[in-house]
């Protein structure tokens, strides 16, 4: 195994660790942005001093997530040079602009206001400081944009032509942007954003609720907005994601194959297949169990409609198929599981035992971090399933990378991963831990309240004492 | 392509700005994260991260503009950069995200303060130190062998690039104390000042150095600072440097305006970043790739220049409201029990 670690793989390896590690956080981010903004409103709209409560409280976590967001980014952001310089030098005329537009409208969208959200209130009034909030919300959600056209691009390629030099030159940007995975991809993206804060939201409520807080009205408000979300959204979720796949089944009807392990073709309708275990070797899928027929209903609505193989397709033209096979699975699982939560909830409320029903709250616990497992992996399926392409069908990942040495690879590997776990480690941690304690009456600011964290002459000055109590338990 | 190459000036304009921007605004936080070293008290240092803490981010982004904007508008030089400079990228990155997280991560923790206080001096440090390795090992010349990197794993690491390293760390340092000096009060501000006079003192001595270093790398740099007529234009900016250092000497003396040793350093900096752009333009990985050769497409710099025309203004608009949302002295006597 080890003869095969060249620099391609390690590069590979290297890339798909720091992304998987960077896409947990925005994708927690952009919809506990949102969600803070939809707090910050029903405060400032009805004057009840729960909503403010459940601000600060989740405003507290957002700086902790937010802060690895844009660390572990700024590291994104330079990788497709160290790694991928190729790449970048091919596709820059194409994608560098997206890029730079998401830093231009986005990045400092966010970061701008993102300082006067934390600390600002005090300092600039309520409805300022409910702009600022909207401002870093609308930040999160544009760069998911800017972002999400560059990757779908990368997938479904069009509105360029190619140089002599071996360049994509954009013929028509408005082609370039919208290009046909696009759409598809952006609303199943945000949806799951939205579904992962609504879960983990949800989590920390009926955490609270099992420790018996049932008073506590932060913690009654914050279960059953998170659950309304999962009611309402999961279920459009799944319909999104079967758009999606019609959609990659039109463009990349490779990914399709290997989602679905069809190695050979189906001439008379396909069937889904539940359980197997995908075979490259032998182009088989082993101890395969499924339903006859389904995957052409569900793919084709029509139980007969022919479904071709990965028979049809050159080996060297083919993604890994066990690991898109058993992604797509695991991200299709928790999406059901996600919209039985949902339904669930909905029986307590008509059955008004939503604060009560102590097995909701158990499963909800439990898929708290559910969201985020499928985000990834969605994520995986997507990007190994394009394999062996970065552009699909025009450039090959082995012809993307840097004309690097393995060993500095390997090395910066080996250093990421220590300072990722230990970094973000400490951070979950952080995160954890603030969880753990119930929103309060009077909760405290990202510092302290009240008062801003430094005055100008006039203003009262701030306390600046930190948060935490020197008792509480420390990681060891 | 005759419209073509007035766009492309215009890129390379707009991009050393952004990377100028980046230097002075995360160069002063970086500065400070550097300064933690030389201030041990807890209270002092609460008050030094208070002064960044809501301006730390936006001074960043400008750094993902920088590498952005360079893949945008020159794809080949930055896919010739980023191999060439590796390491030092990586090892700036990783700092980055050791101090970045330590602005939240302190605030949570007692007992493990002093480590993430650690985290924050060393990563600020050894990020500052490999931007100015990188800096070294651009001016030193890259090779190239067509559109990619032809060099060597180490070839960033020589004296000049290790001199240019400390030179940047004591240059940040430098901003970091005047901003000190602007934004707080009492003891703290004491020290901040004669802390300025030392790395004033310093960072004028690596300009020198630097300065009188670099027009022996190349024989292209030597002619253009030292034969007519570029000697014309480039003579004012070692003058201008040394009557700037002179009046930020006499404002850090006098116990009055103290934003402006702060904004005369600022101006040394503009004034160095100028003398790097005498030297290089228009090459962007000297000494062969010029901006020309490494341009992006017309219609793709064409469709970014417009974008950044009209953003960059409305960006700079509300960082600054950001800025002076939080203007004004840290009070370091209040909010202590």
């Amino acid at each position: 195994m080890f003869a095969e670690l060249d620099a391609v793989l390690l590069a590979r390896i290297q890339f798909a660790f720091t992304v998987a590690f960077h896409f947990i956080f925005p994708a927690f981010s952009i919809g506990l942005a949102s969600y803070l903004a939809v707090l910050n409103g029903m405060y400032l709209k009805t004057g009840n001093e729960s909503y403010l409560r459940l601000f600060k409280y989740w405003l507290k976590i957002f700086a902790i997530g937010f802060a690895m967001g844009v660390v572990s980014g700024i590291t994104m952001s330079y990788q497709f040079g160290t790694n991928w310089s190729v790449f970048s030098d091919i596709a820059g005329p194409v994608i560098g602009p997206l890029m730079a537009y998401e830093v231009l409208t986005a990045f400092f969208l966010e970061a701008g206001f993102l300082g006067i959200m934390l600390f600002g209130r005090e300092r600039v009034g309520a409805k300022l400081h409910m702009f600022a909030t909207l401002m870093v919300a609308v930040g999160t959600a544009i760069s998911a944009t800017w972002i999400l056209s560059v990757n779908s691009w990368m997938h479904t390629p069009q509105g360029y032509e190619i140089a002599e030099n071996g360049q994509f030159l954009p013929v028509s940007w408005m082609e370039v942007i919208f290009n046909p995975s696009f759409p598809y991809r952006l609303a199943h993206t945000l949806t799951a954003a939205y579904l992962t804060t609504a879960f983990i939201v949800g989590g920390v409520g009926a955490w609270h609720l099992l420790k018996g807080r049932k008073d506590n009205a932060g913690v009654k408000t914050m279960f059953s907005m998170a659950m309304w979300m999962a009611a309402i959204v999961a279920p459009v979720q799944v319909f999104l994601g079967d758009l999606h796949g019609l959609n990659t089944l039109e463009h990349q009807p490779a990914k399709v194959m290997a989602m679905e392990g069809h190695y050979e073709s189906h001439p008379e309708g396909a069937p889904l297949y539940l359980f197997g275990i995908p075979d490259d070797e032998e182009q088989e899928l082993k101890y395969a169990v499924g339903v006859p027929k389904l995957s052409s209903l569900i793919l084709h609505h029509d139980l007969n409609a022919p479904m071709e193989g990965l028979d049809t397709i050159p080996d060297d033209e083919q993604p890994p198929v066990f690991i898109v096979f058993w992604a797509f699975r695991i991200m299709v699982a928790i999406g059901m599981a996600m919209v039985g939560v949902g339904m669930f909830s909905l029986y307590t409320r008509y059955r008004k035992t939503l604060y009560t029903n102590t097995w909701l709250h158990r499963v909800a616990l439990v898929m708290a971090p559910s969201g985020l497992v499928a985000v990834i992996a969605g994520w995986i399926t997507t990007e190994v399933g394009r394999q062996p392409y970065t552009v699909y069908g025009l450039l090959r990942t082995t012809d993307s990378v840097s004309p690097i040495a393995a060993p500095a690879v390997a090395t910066s590997l080996l250093i990421f991963i220590v300072v990722y776990f230990t970094v973000f480690g400490a951070g979950v941690f952080y995160i954890l831990r603030l969880m753990s304690k119930p929103p309060e009456l009077g909760e405290r600011g990202v510092r302290s309240e009240p008062g801003p964290i430094r005055t100008s002459g006039t203003t009262p000055a701030a306390q600046m004492e930190s948060q935490t109590n020197p008792g509480d338990g420390e990681p060891a | 392509m005759e419209i073509a190459e007035p766009l492309t000036i215009a890129w390379a304009f707009l991009l050393a700005l952004a990377v100028f921007i980046y230097v002075v605004l995360d160069g002063f936080d970086l500065g400070i994260g550097i300064l933690f070293g030389l201030f041990p008290e807890k209270r002092d240092r609460d008050v030094m991260m208070n002064a960044v803490a809501p301006v730390w981010d936006g001074n960043e982004t400008w750094l993902v503009l920088g590498g952005g904007g360079l893949m945008a508008a020159f794809p080949m030089a930055y896919a010739i950069l980023m191999p060439a400079l590796y390491m030092p990228i990586i090892g700036m990155l990783l700092a980055l995200v050791f101090r970045g997280v330590a602005f939240e991560y302190r605030w949570r923790t007692e007992r493990w303060k002093k480590w993430w206080d650690r985290a924050f001096f060393g990563g600020s440090l050894i990020a500052s130190l490999c931007q100015g390795i990188a800096l070294g090992a651009l001016l030193q010349g890259v090779e190239v062998d067509g559109r990619a990197y032809a060099g060597g794993w180490w070839d960033w690491l020589t004296p000049f690039s290790l001199l240019t390293g400390v030179a940047v760390v004591v240059g940040y340092t430098l901003l970091g104390a005047t901003y000190l000096v602007m934004k707080t009060t009492g003891p703290l501000q004491e020290k901040a000042r004669s802390l300025s006079w030392v790395f004033g003192v310093a960072t004028i001595g690596f300009i020198g150095a630097v300065s009188l270093a670099t027009p022996f790398l190349e024989g292209e740099y030597y002619r253009r600072w030292f034969t007519m007529p570029g000697i014309v234009f480039a003579a004012p900016i070692p003058l201008a440097i040394g009557v700037l250092t002179w009046m930020m000497f006499m404002s850090l003396r006098r116990h009055q305006h103290e934003y402006r040793p702060f904004i005369l350093s600022l101006i040394i900096f503009a004034l160095c970043f100028v003398g790097l752009g005498v030297s290089m333009f228009p090459n962007i990985v000297p000494p062969d790739v010029s901006i020309y050769d490494a341009a992006t497409p017309f219609k793709s710099q064409i469709f970014m220049f417009v974008g950044a025309v009209a953003l960059l203004p409305i960006i700079l608009g509300y960082t600054a409201y950001a800025y002076w949302v939080f203007r004004g002295k840290i009070d370091p006597e209040k909010g202590y029990h």
